[in-house]
């Protein structure tokens, strides 16, 4: 690469100072798991720790979930469900504006301790995340008195008790996706947040003690896998909703077959972003940045598939190496920060593998950014490989990290079908300035969101969910409401 | 020696647009409430199934990709053709199941009013379940629904026309081709009905009829790649079981109708938009508003 380098901030000529974000945040030594409205010690007696992934440190010691703290935890639910469903609608919905206040007011504290306890940069938690929290409880606060309108010719009813196991990349945001829906409607809840960030949500759970949510309506359970099974499981869960794998959410299916239960996945993806030679270049290669290595890459609809008209091919890629090489990667609470630390250490071997099963395969790599890595934490530079094919590993699986593979297309007819050639469904992107083209590509994408000229962005009020093995139902918006209701 | 000796029906398959026997070259008799049989019709194997899946997909981008406006027309065009063949579905039902002439009557003619409720619906549902969104920036975003792809039905033994009429046109409406199996028992309606389509300007593969044994094709549908959504009617716990089990892999979404013999004439509860959103998928589409 020559002309752009002599201008990158960061490898050359200029220095950021730091700026770490200095709000002390109450990290207690150890939490309890959230029944009935309080805090106890797990029945299981047992505890694992959860740590801060940019420096390896302990932040706490959590509570592990075993069958008897789930069946409480479904049991409290199941009793608070009648009161809960029987209070007047505009009644409930005020305990939902109460909710959102207070995630507004506690805002920062949450927003450092989801990037301490997961890696994400302040910036990210602190302008994206927590505004987006607050925003699904305020909007979903509305919906409550108003469901009537929402189903025409129905009468909504709630559902009962929900199982709702959530992951570690946007961990409050995926709470709030969650729990706001659910309570709006009427149900009562088991939140399960994932093993490695779970801190943020037992902080959540104070938030509904000093808003005097009634007891057992929201209860929130820590724990791996075999505690999120369990809720699945227990025959009082009517409701199964859940973020995460493709693989663990086939599993979820094949588990809840013939009993009833009610069941809603958002899944992975291999979301395609498809960038058209009369698209304005700059903003595209700012939409790429954001489709990727936003969050590190941990995002469930990142553009990890990248197609690139063949006629601006090396224009892209020589303009995407500029804006890597300028990314700033380290310290998730310094607020330069653009490129956190990977949620963990099995995150990390898993992405390390896919980088090196593309080299395997004879893609190029191109990991053009040369800062200076902390010692200690989980580290992933932001990275790229051209030269791939459709059949490398890279090119259809989920890596969940950032690394994007870039391919080339010539017409409108083979970026679609190269892009629609996956299982997945989840999200696309398009880049044209072209009106009528961008309709008829969203039109024609396999994916429950297309960001045109954009890229990752979220609103409570619209709808995000899967196509095809991405999953099905959808969070957020009008239609997020019919997974928390029955006819 | 009667005077005349009765010409015994043929009873075929309907894939692809035309009538082939079933590959595996088995037939069972159709019996009328004396015990005299009076047709035979095809039990469909697991490769007619694969071969009527082919065909809907040959057509899916096509019937997605039709207007609206058209798939309505098609449909009333069915209804139309229905309506001057009353007669001769009242009598198939009369004859092979326990329903009186008039009650016979009377599933038809819900059967007609069904297909052009549906026809009435290609064009509206849109408005019904889609919507722009207010989200909290300059951008426009709106949801629309779309075709989730090939469904696969299983329709009820009872009422074996209604049921199978609403079943199919409901994904008709929304744009996905089907493949549909006819209740075991009463396969006769079923039959007419491919006869119906073949002269409803359908285009070949849209709709897809076997009858056979419905145990036997379950599963097979069930796991099929390429089938995007099951719609099952009255199905008993296991079989529900089997469906969720064997559709788990790919990840399908999964219709399960319980309807009484009063709703299914209901076109409040058999009709309306929430029983075509089940063959939907929601796509939200977002672009920046900037000068």
């Amino acid at each position: 690469m020559t002309g752009v380098d002599s201008h990158t901030a960061g490898t050359t000529g200029w220095e950021y100072s730091p700026a770490p974000e200095r709000t002390r945040v109450a990290i207690k030594d150890e939490y309890g798991l959230f029944i009935n409205g309080s805090f106890c010690a797990p029945k299981s007696r047992r505890r694992f720790d959860t740590i801060n992934p940019a420096t390896e440190e302990t932040l706490s010691r959590v509570a592990e979930a075993g069958p008897a703290d789930v069946n409480a935890a479904v049991e409290a639910a199941k009793a608070a469900g009648p009161g809960w469903a029987r209070l007047k609608p505009s009644e409930r919905a005020k305990f939902l504006f109460r909710i959102a206040r207070r995630i507004q007011e506690r805002s920062r504290e949450l927003a450092v301790l989801e990037t301490m306890d997961g890696g994400k940069p302040i910036k990210e938690s602190r302008d994206i995340d927590l505004p987006l929290v607050a925003q699904h409880f305020f909007y979903h606060a509305g919906w409550a008195d108003k469901l009537a309108y929402a189903f025409p010719g129905r009468t909504p009813r709630p559902v009962g008790v929900c199982g709702q196991i959530i992951p570690w990349n946007f961990p409050l945001l995926m709470a709030a996706w969650k729990l706001a829906p659910a309570l709006a409607c009427g149900n009562t809840c088991v939140l399960k947040p994932a093993e490695t960030t779970s801190l943020t949500a037992l902080h959540l759970a104070e938030i509904f003690q000093e808003i005097e949510l009634p007891p057992g309506v929201v209860n929130i359970i820590t724990g791996a896998g075999e505690t999120g099974a369990a809720i699945v499981e227990h025959p009082d869960v009517k409701k199964v909703a859940f973020t995460g794998s493709t693989e663990v959410g086939k599993h979820l299916a094949r588990s809840v077959a013939g009993t009833g239960k009610k069941l809603t996945l958002e899944l992975g993806g291999k979301s395609p972003n498809i960038i058209f030679a009369d698209a304005a270049i700059d903003q595209a290669i700012e939409g790429i940045v954001a489709s990727i290595w936003f969050n590190q890459g941990h995002v469930c609809c990142a553009g990890s598939r990248l197609f690139v008209q063949e006629s601006i091919a090396d224009e892209v890629i020589d303009k995407l190496a500029h804006r890597m090489r300028s990314l700033r990667i380290g310290d998730p609470l310094d607020k330069n920060t653009d490129v956190g630390a990977i949620n963990s250490s099995t995150q990390l071997k898993t992405i390390e593998r896919y980088i090196d099963a593309g080299g395997d395969e004879g893609a190029v790599l191109h990991e053009v950014n040369e800062q200076p890595l902390p010692d200690k934490g989980y580290w992933c530079r932001p990275c790229f490989f051209t030269g791939v094919q459709p059949s490398h590993v890279i090119a259809r699986e989920e890596i969940f990290g950032p690394v994007l593979s870039v391919m080339t297309f010539r017409t409108p007819e083979e970026a679609l079908a190269r892009a629609n050639n996956t299982p997945y469904g989840l999200a696309a992107g398009v880049w044209t300035n072209t009106g009528s083209k961008i309709f008829e590509i969203a039109r024609k994408l396999d994916a429950g969101v297309v960001w045109c000229n954009t890229y990752n962005k979220f609103d409570a009020s619209s709808p995000f969910g899967g196509f095809k093995e991405s999953g099905f139902g959808r969070e957020g918006g009008r239609h997020g409401l019919r997974a928390y209701v029955k006819f | 020696m009667p005077e005349r000796l009765d010409i015994i029906k043929t009873c075929k398959l309907f894939i692809g647009g035309s009538f082939p026997r079933t590959e595996s070259g088995r037939s069972a008799p159709v019996h009328d409430g004396r015990g005299r049989v009076i047709a035979h019709v095809c039990i469909a194997s697991r490769k007619d199934l694969r071969e009527a899946v082919e065909s809907a997909r040959r057509v899916s981008d096509s019937w997605a990709d039709a207007s609206a406006y058209l798939r309505g027309q098609i449909l009333y065009r069915m209804a139309e053709m229905l309506e001057s063949r009353r007669e001769e579905f009242a009598s198939a039902i009369s004859t092979t199941t326990p329903l009186t002439p008039a009650k016979a009557r009377r599933e038809v003619d819900a059967s007609v009013d069904r297909l052009v409720r549906f026809a009435g619906w290609t064009d509206k549902f849109q408005q019904v379940l889609g919507c722009q969104n207010p989200v909290a920036g300059p951008y426009y975003n709106f949801s629309v629904p779309q075709p989730s792809g090939i469904t696969g039905i299983l329709s009820p033994d009872a009422p074996s026309l209604l049921g199978l009429v609403t079943m199919i046109s409901a994904p008709l409406c929304t744009g996905c081709p089907v493949v549909a199996v006819a209740s075991d028992s009463t396969p006769l309606p079923a039959v007419l009905l491919g006869e119906v389509c073949a002269t409803s300007d359908i285009p070949g593969g849209v709709v897809n009829i076997l009858t056979g044994n419905r145990a036997e094709l379950i599963e097979p549908m069930a796991e099929h790649r390429e089938v995007q959504v099951i719609a099952a009617a009255n199905l008993k716990p296991a079989q529900r079981e089997l469906i969720q089990t064997a559709a788990a892999d790919g990840l399908k979404r999964i219709h399960l109708l319980e309807h009484s013999d009063s709703s299914w004439l209901d076109d409040d509860a058999a009709a309306s938009p929430w029983e075509i959103d089940p063959y939907l998928d929601t796509k939200t589409i977002w672009h920046p508003s900037a000068t």
